[in-house]
C-alpha cells in the first residue's frame, strides 16, 4: 500500500483545523517575529532594501540633473572687415558662442563636430552657411546665426514677443526614476525576501524539523506575507519621501491608491519569490532561478528608461511583464495622478500574476 | 498483536530509494516507557526507519502505529505528543537560544516553560546568546531542548551524539536518563555501542535494511558469548573513555 496519499490529505486537514483557530494566534506572532529578527541582524539586506535604492536615486538624480540646452558654437571664417562686423553681431546674441578661424581650420572644425556651423562672408557684403542639416544643433545654430545676422544688418521683427518661463516637475529625469526604482524595490524584496529565506531554511533541513511539529503550514507561509507587508511600508516610505523631500518628486494621485498599488504589487512579487522557492533545495539554485527572472525586467521594464524605447515586436512581452505594469502604474499615480479606475490593464496584469504565482506556488511547494 | 502498552509498533515497513532497498520488511516492538536503541552501522536504513515512524518520509509498505494511533488518521494530535530531534537540522543562527525555544514552543498547544527546558539542556547562561556562536555540544543540546518544549511522550532522537566529545556525551546521556526517569519513552539510534548499553533497556540491531538481532544489552551479550566465547577479562572493566573522563573531568569544556 502508499500511504503518501493519505498523509498529504491529513496535512491539509491539520493546516485547516490550526488556522481556523483565530488569527493572530501565539505562533504566527513568533514566527513573524522571526522573520523580522533574520531580516534586521543581517546588515547587508537592510542595506540592499533601505540604503541602496536612496544612494541610486541621489546617484541618478545629479548625474541627469536638468541644465539648460548647451548653446551652440559657431566659427565665422577671418576675411577682414566683413568677417568683423558679422562677430560682432553674433556677439551681441547670448544664445551663441563664436570664434574666428581660417578658412581651412573652420572646414576642419566643422568636419570633427567641434563647430555646428561655419560662417563665410562673401565679397559682395553676403554670407554663407556651411552646416550639416542632420545635426539638430546645428539647425538650430543656422537659425540663431542668421537671426543675429539680420538683427546686426538692421532687421526689425515686425511682431513684439513677451515671453513667460516655466519648470514643470514631474516632467524631469528623477520624476521618471523614482518610481522605476520603487517598483524595482519591491520586486527586489518581494522575490528575495520569500525565495531566499525559504530555500534557506529547506537546504538546512530547518523546514523538514518545522514540519515534525505541529506548526501550521498556512502560518509559516503568512509570516513571510505579514513581514514583508511591514517592510513594504518602510521601504515606501524611506524611498517616495526622500525623492519628494530631496528632489520635490510629485505624488499626484491619491496616497491610499499609492499604498493599494504597492500592496498589490508587494503580493505579486511575494508570489513569484514563493515559486522560484517551491522546489530549489540550494541557495545557489535559487539565486539563478530568481536573477534569470529579474534581470529581463530591470532592462526591459521602465525602471531606468522607458520601456517603449524597445521595437514594437517585443512590446506586448514586455507590457505583460508585471514590472512594466508596476511601473506604469505607479508613474501614472505619481506624475500623472491618474486614478486606479484609470489603470484597469496594469492592475489586471498584476492581479493576474499574484493569483496565478500563488496558485503555482502552492501546487508544487515542496515542504521537505 | 498490538498491545496498548507499546508506544510504538512496526510490521514488515519497506521503503525503496530507485533500485535501492533501504528497509526491506523491518519489524519492531517498543513497549512504553522503556528506552530503545536502533544500532547498526551507517547505510543500514536507522535513519529511514525512524523518520518513516516520525510521519516525515511515507513508507512503501507495512504498518506503523505511534503512541496506539496511525499518521494517517491522527497526524495532527500524533504532532501534539511526539518531540523530534533529527540528525542535520542547522538552527537559525541568527536567534537566540531563548527565540529558537520560543518559536517552537508557540507550536504546541500545551508545552513547558522554556526556563525550564533552558535549565534541563544546562544552557542557563547561553539563554541570550545567538545560536550561531554555540559550540556543537551546545547546539545539539538545543536541538534536544527544541524536542522537549512540547513536553512530548516519546522522544526520538537520531543519533544524538555523533561528533560530540565526551564530556557532552556524557551530558546528553544524563539529560536522555532524566527523560526516562519520568516513565516516558525514547527511541534512538546511535552506532556507539557503550551508548547503546549504558542507556537502552533494549537494542534492536539493523543491518540491510532489516533487525537481525532485538534484545536487552544484557540478552544479546550472553546469546553471543555461546558461540563467540568472550576475551580473557581485563584487570578492570573501565573503557580508555572512563580514563579519559577520569583525567579530563566531567565539565563542559564548551561553555
Amino acid at each position: 500500500m502508499s500511504d503518501a496519499a493519505s498523509q498529504q490529505r491529513s496535512a491539509l486537514e491539520r493546516t485547516e483545523s490550526r488556522a481556523s483557530r483565530g488569527f493572530m494566534r501565539r505562533s504566527l506572532i513568533q514566527l513573524t517575529l522571526v522573520r523580522f529578527r533574520e531580516f534586521l541582524r543581517q546588515p547587508e539586506a537592510v542595506f540592499w532594501t533601505f540604503v541602496f535604492p536612496i544612494l541610486l536615486a541621489v546617484g541618478l538624480g545629479v548625474a541627469f540633473r536638468t541644465r539648460a540646452p548647451e548653446r551652440p558654437r559657431v566659427a565665422v571664417v577671418n576675411s577682414g572687415a566683413a568677417g568683423a562686423a558679422i562677430v560682432e553681431s553674433l556677439r551681441a546674441d547670448s544664445a551663441l558662442i563664436v570664434e574666428e578661424l581660417s578658412d581651412s581650420a573652420g572646414s576642419r572644425a566643422l568636419r570633427t563636430a567641434k563647430i555646428a556651423l561655419l560662417v563665410s562672408p562673401d565679397a559682395n557684403g553676403g554670407v554663407r552657411y556651411t552646416f550639416d542639416p542632420v545635426r539638430g544643433e546645428s539647425s538650430s545654430a543656422r537659425l540663431l546665426v542668421d537671426r543675429a545676422i539680420q538683427a546686426g544688418a538692421g532687421r526689425r521683427d515686425p511682431v513684439t514677443v513677451a515671453e513667460s518661463t516655466v519648470t514643470e516637475r514631474g516632467s524631469r529625469y528623477i520624476d521618471f526614476v523614482i518610481p522605476g526604482l520603487l517598483g524595482m524595490n519591491l520586486m527586489g524584496s518581494g522575490i528575495w525576501g520569500l525565495g531566499f529565506a525559504i530555500v534557506d531554511s529547506r537546504s538546512k533541513k530547518l523546514l523538514k524539523r518545522f514540519m515534525a511539529t505541529p506548526m501550521s503550514r498556512v502560518e509559516y507561509l503568512l509570516s513571510f506575507l505579514l513581514s514583508r507587508l511591514f517592510f513594504l511600508i518602510l521601504e515606501v516610505i524611506t524611498l517616495l519621501g526622500f525623492g519628494s523631500l530631496v528632489f520635490g518628486v510629485p505624488t499626484r494621485g491619491s496616497l491610499l491608491q499609492l499604498g493599494l498599488i504597492c500592496l498589490l504589487s508587494a503580493l505579486a512579487f511575494g508570489g513569484i519569490g514563493l515559486l522560484t522557492a517551491a522546489r530549489a533545495k540550494t541557495v545557489e539554485g535559487v539565486s539563478g532561478i530568481m536573477n534569470f527572472i529579474m534581470l529581463p525586467m530591470w532592462i526591459f521594464s521602465g525602471v531606468f528608461f522607458s520601456s517603449s524605447n524597445f521595437p514594437s515586436v517585443f512590446q506586448p512581452v514586455i507590457q505583460a511583464l508585471p514590472l512594466t505594469a508596476v511601473n506604469d502604474a505607479l508613474r501614472a499615480n505619481m506624475l500623472e495622478g491618474s486614478s486606479m479606475a484609470a489603470l484597469g490593464g496594469e492592475l489586471t496584469i498584476i492581479t493576474a500574476w499574484l493569483v496565478i504565482s500563488f496558485v503555482a506556488a502552492l501546487k508544487l511547494f515542496r515542504w521537505r | 498483536m498490538v498491545t496498548s502498552s507499546s508506544a510504538l509498533v512496526v510490521r514488515g515497513l519497506r521503503k525503496s530509494y530507485g533500485d535501492v532497498k533501504a528497509v526491506d520488511g523491518l519489524d519492531l516492538e517498543v513497549a512504553a516507557g522503556e528506552c530503545f536503541g536502533l544500532l547498526g552501522p551507517n547505510g543500514a536504513g536507522k535513519t529511514t526507519t525512524i523518520e518513516i515512524c516520525e510521519g516525515l518520509l511515507p513508507r512503501d509498505a507495512g504498518d506503523v502505529e505511534v503512541l496506539g494511533m496511525t499518521w494517517e488518521r491522527d497526524e495532527t494530535r500524533l504532532r501534539e505528543r511526539l518531540g523530534i530531534q533529527l540528525q542535520d537540522t542547522q538552527l537559525s543562527e541568527k536567534l537566540t537560544v531563548e527565540e529558537t525555544l520560543l518559536l517552537f514552543q508557540s507550536f504546541y498547544d500545551r508545552g513547558r516553560a522554556i526556563e525550564d527546558v533552558i535549565e534541563v539542556v544546562q544552557l542557563g547562561e547561553k539563554t541570550k546568546a545567538r545560536v550561531g556562536s554555540l559550540s556543537g555540544g551546545q547546539k545539539q543540546r538545543l536541538a534536544i531542548a527544541c524536542a522537549l518544549v512540547g513536553d512530548p511522550e516519546l522522544l526520538f532522537l537520531d543519533e544524538p551524539t555523533t561528533g560530540l566529545d565526551p564530556q557532552s556525551r556524557r551530558q546528553l546521556w544524563s539529560l536522555i536518563e532524566t527523560f526516562r526517569a519520568t516513565g516516558r519513552t525514547i527511541v534512538l539510534t546511535t552506532h556507539y555501542m557503550e551508548e547503546a548499553e549504558r542507556l537502552c533497556d533494549r537494542v534492536a540491531i539493523v543491518d540491510h535494511g532489516h533487525v537481525i538481532a532485538q534484545g536487552s544489552p544484557a540478552e544479546l551479550i550472553e546469546s553471543i558469548a555461546a558461540t563467540h566465547p568472550p576475551p580473557p577479562p581485563k584487570a578492570s572493566s573501565a573503557t580508555l573513555e572512563d580514563v579519559f573522563v577520569a583525567l579530563t573531568g566531567r565539565t563542559l569544556r564548551d561553555e
